[in-house]
């Protein structure tokens, strides 16, 4: 079974603060790390891999350093990995992002299941996993938490609901985007971090790709940022003082003044 | 599409440096250089007083949308029944609608739901369209969005809203995708421009602690996903007249590669916390887990349903499904009091909408305060039964 795990590297908080100043996020400081709930897909991953047999490859769209993030993920037992950069890919929403890592699915060709991470934690979309199984024309299943069969061509999963969950079959190569409630991932071992140091990781540019200019970077990007702001302050509360028994009173005959209760 | 620095305007002043919110640019014989890693956000170009940043964008050729009319809301049912979350979309197009004055339209896909596009027409819906087939019983990704996809490019609605519940998020992407046009996700605020009739779109992003607004100018419809109960319900008028379109779709033209075998409920016999008026939550401040029952012995009295912290369904002490925040459910009850929740922004973004908030912590610095209407410092353990005494003591009856 050959299965890509697409990955994002993202700053290792979403802790950030808007400079009063310059109104940019300020990001001084900031590790990097794996997506979070991307770490659950490479887990997965992996896991299929050691049940079954197969391969799998790490895939990810980003700046030079997001190397390392990849060679986390070979650390913790994938076997290769490929980062598509180029400066032409900058400023991609989840469209463009969708298109350029379904191109890099395409070069790789040799797939049967594709697994992303719900979303990620700085942009919180849940759109590039869709989008990409949409632009390969894959049938795919968001939300998986648990998988219960997988062979050769074939796959059943339990999609996780507002009130529950959803059984769901179907062929393969298929794509899935993972919760956090599917494993636990592992830590890297000793061993696989000797190897992710050795390991090159491929680089491919847009024209590796052979990707269309007008659906890459900020060109092919139809949503644009405006505007970004710190949320607005709720307006400051009334503390209730005294002795407890005189402050349930007091609060319980607010709510009866606003009719609450 | 590049960013450069005009080299007769950069004094090297070094402004843009801090400007950058990844660090990238350096500034080397009074002359700005932008690294690897630049993603075009466009901080510093704005930053730089002498207007020496440039980012020249290629001019996509302006396709003509005018043939693009009308606001569209996705009436996501479930076992044949519309969930509350089209009802609030259904409030928030109809004034979208108004100010572009167009006609607003719910699409309408499942089995035997004809009955349900009534009550969309009583909610404010101009025109609904409603596909009705057993094929269409369960939300499946392929048939849904092919379905939708087809109805998109015949009928060319301007705006798309579509509720972000797990069966949103899902299938909107896919639309999209195809579509080639732009998806703004989990939508918080929505305001349109009646003069070039762009959707402004404000969203949380980085858990919360940042808001964007984000647009898409140039592709037509502009969609959006929209989080559950932050709009208000349309309210409704049994007067409202509308029209009922009934749709086929041949689905020998498609391939249905899923399948929905079984769906099972989880939800514990408890309230709902995502439907309820009244919520009582517990944290980490609660100090063990089996006083979570003094936080359910006030929620009986009052009614309402028992939620929690992540803090404390990451410790075992409450199942998920109760979870507030932003990886549990977002909440809009009338009345939300937090017991031992310090409120990181997790959790305050997934309750802060709740019309009366009470906030009883022993740290009058927890954040949690900064949200609440009222707030009481001290110990939650003396202060919960003392509250449930009174409660009980106000509201009678026999508990």
């Amino acid at each position: 079974m050959n299965i890509i795990v697409c990955i994002k590297q993202v700053p290792g908080t979403t802790d950030v603060k808007i400079s009063e100043k310059t109104n940019t996020l300020v990001r001084e400081g900031v590790e990097s790390i794996i997506n979070p709930f991307d770490v659950y897909a490479i887990e997965e991953a992996i896991r299929i891999k050691e049940k079954i047999g197969g391969k799998v490859t790490i895939l990810s769209m980003g700046p030079p350093q997001a190397k390392e993030a990849i060679k986390e993920a070979i650390a913790m037992g994938a076997d290769d990995g490929i980062l598509l950069s180029d400066r032409a890919f900058a400023g991609s929403d989840t469209w463009a992002t969708s298109y350029t890592l379904s191109m890099g699915i395409k070069k790789i060709s040799a797939y049967d299941l594709i697994i992303c991470g719900k979303q990620a934690i700085d942009g919180d979309t849940a759109q590039v996993g869709p989008g990409i199984a949409e632009s390969l024309g894959l049938p795919f299943v968001a939300y998986v938490r648990k998988i219960e069969e997988i062979k050769e061509g074939y796959i059943r999963c339990e999609r996780m609901m507002e009130e529950g969950y959803e059984a769901i079959e179907m062929s393969l190569p298929a794509l899935i985007t993972v919760v956090k409630e599917i494993n636990e991932p592992r830590l890297p071992s000793l061993k696989g971090m000797m190897r992710a140091k050795k390991a090159e990781i491929t680089a491919w540019t847009a024209q590796d790709l052979n990707a269309e200019p007008a659906n890459i970077g900020l060109t092919g990007s139809p949503t644009q940022v405006v505007k970004i702001f710190s949320p607005p302050a709720r307006p400051g509360g009334e503390m209730i003082l005294g002795e407890i028994g005189e402050q349930a009173e007091k609060l319980v005959t607010r709510l009866r003044e606003l009719k609450i209760v | 599409m590049s960013i450069r620095v005009i080299k007769d305007k950069c004094i090297g002043c070094k402004i843009c440096i801090k400007s950058c919110p990844f660090g990238i640019i350096t500034v080397d014989n009074k002359l700005a250089i932008i690294g690897d890693g630049c993603n075009l956000c466009g901080a510093c170009v704005p930053a730089c007083k002498f207007k020496a940043i440039v980012i020249e964008k290629e001019q996509k050729a302006t396709q003509d949308y005018s043939a693009y009319r009308g606001i569209w809301v996705f009436a996501e049912q479930r076992k044949g029944k519309v969930e509350g979350v089209a009802y609030e979309l259904l409030g928030e197009g109809r004034k979208l609608a108004d100010k572009l004055q167009v006609p607003l339209s719910a699409v309408l896909i499942g089995d035997k739901v004809t009955e349900q596009a009534k009550e969309l027409i009583a909610h404010g819906a101009d025109k609904v369209y409603v596909y009705d087939d057993p094929i269409l019983n369960n939300f499946q990704d392929d048939s849904y969005g092919e379905v939708f996809i087809k109805l998109v490019a015949e009928e060319k609605p301007e705006i798309i809203l579509i509720g972000a519940t797990s069966i949103g998020r899902s299938l909107a992407p896919k639309i999209a995708f195809r579509i080639r046009t732009g998806l703004t996700a989990d939508c918080t605020g929505l305001e349109v421009d009646p003069l070039n009739r762009n959707l402004m779109q404000t969203r949380p992003a980085f858990g919360g602690n940042i808001m964007a607004t984000i647009i898409c100018p140039n592709y037509r419809p502009q969609i959006a996903t929209v989080r559950h109960k932050v709009m208000k319900k349309a309210a409704r008028d049994a007067g409202h007249k509308g029209e009922i379109i009934q749709k086929t779709f041949d689905f020998k033209s498609i391939t249905i590669k899923t399948k929905v075998l079984n769906i099972v409920e989880e939800v514990a016999k408890t309230i709902n916390i995502a439907e309820a008026d009244i919520i009582v939550s517990g944290g980490r401040g609660l100090g063990a887990p089996e006083n979570f029952k003094l936080v359910e012995e006030l929620a009986q009295v009052l009614g309402g349903a028992v939620g929690s912290s992540r803090a404390a369904v990451d410790a075992g002490w409450m199942p998920y499904s109760h979870q507030v925040g932003q990886t549990g459910r977002t909440v809009c009850p009338k009345l939300y009091i937090a017991c031992g929740i310090s409120g990181a922004i997790q959790h305050l973004v997934g309750m802060q909408s709740s019309d009366v908030i009470i906030a009883i912590n022993k740290d009058p610095q927890a954040p949690i305060f900064k949200v609440a209407t009222f707030g009481i410092e001290g110990d939650v353990l003396q202060i919960l039964p003392a509250l449930t005494k009174q409660f009980k003591k106000v509201l009678g009856g026999d508990y």
